[in-house]
């Protein structure tokens, strides 16, 4: 890690790659999953509260998709992989 | 019909299930095995002494639509990126879900009363989710489905495939309750 300041060239807008923007993992809605599965999926992967879990579980099921978690692309792939050990339809993608 | 899964000491669970039902789970559990991919041994491991990256040939969805819900594209737009996901991932995910196939399996015997570990107990959830999915996708299930089932046809061949979709699910779904 340095501290030094680095001066930033800016990208051009051709192509507009931010590498800043965040990646997230997104569950599709399916009609097979038990709502009381993906909750505890949603627990049990990310460790989140019970609430949220249900909330997210709510927007995958309303909406149709919900974005579970964010961070790198590599973790986020991660995290896609574990939500398909788990036979959940998930995806990743660059946050816009 | 039994009473499904109740928690158990340590963190397990357990379960009384009838030979039949325990025949039913069997059948269609094996059916997934074959499915995943054969025997479950890994491939031919490289005899360069280079080690087993457990790295897929498959680099594009399947045509079978089992296999494409339990191995989806990771990115929605981009082929390329589900390509090389799908290479680094999906022979892992196949293991994993032939090695939780198995334990179930192996639990299951011939029925009776299955009492399961913590560790075997999420092979269990995993691998009925699983062959949920793959029975559902079979069926065409979607969210309409329910209310078909109500007004039951006796001549639907579909029919033997949605009592046990719906015992599974009930499974499941006890399963669920007893671990949280």
């Amino acid at each position: 890690m340095t501290t030094a300041p680095v001066e930033l060239g800016r990208p051009d807008a051709a192509e507009d790659v931010r590498p800043d923007r965040p990646w997230v993992a997104i569950v599709w809605n399916d009609p097979i999953n038990l709502m009381s599965y993906v909750t505890y999926v949603f627990q049990a992967v990310f460790g989140y509260s019970k609430r949220k879990a249900e909330k997210l579980m709510l927007d995958v099921h309303h909406k149709g998709r919900a974005v579970v978690s964010s961070g790198t692309r590599e973790e986020m792939e991660r995290d896609c992989e574990i939500l398909h050990s788990y036979g959940l339809w998930a995806t990743v993608k660059q946050d816009v | 019909m039994n009473g499904g899964f109740t928690g158990a000491r340590g963190g397990g669970v357990r379960l009384r299930i009838g030979s039949e039902e325990a025949a039913v789970v069997r059948l269609l559990m094996g059916q997934l095995i074959d499915l995943l991919g054969e025997g479950g041994e890994p491939g031919p491991r490289p005899d360069d002494g280079m080690p087993d990256l457990q790295l897929s040939e498959n680099t594009a969805v399947s045509d079978d639509p089992v296999l494409a819900r339990l191995f989806p594209d990771a990115y929605g737009e981009d082929q390329k990126a589900s390509a090389e996901f799908r290479r680094y991932t999906e022979a892992g995910l196949r293991e994993g879900k032939r090695a939780a196939a198995r334990t179930v399996l192996a639990t299951l015997g011939e029925g009776g009363e299955i009492v399961l570990g913590p560790d075997e107990a999420q092979a269990w959830l995993r691998s009925l989710n699983d062959l949920r999915l793959a029975l559902g996708v079979r069926l065409d299930i979607t969210e309409e489905t329910l209310d078909q089932m109500r007004s039951f046809d006796w001549d639907d061949p579909r029919n033997a495939g949605y009592a046990a979709y719906d015992w599974l699910t009930y499974l499941q779904e006890s399963l669920v309750r007893a671990l949280w």
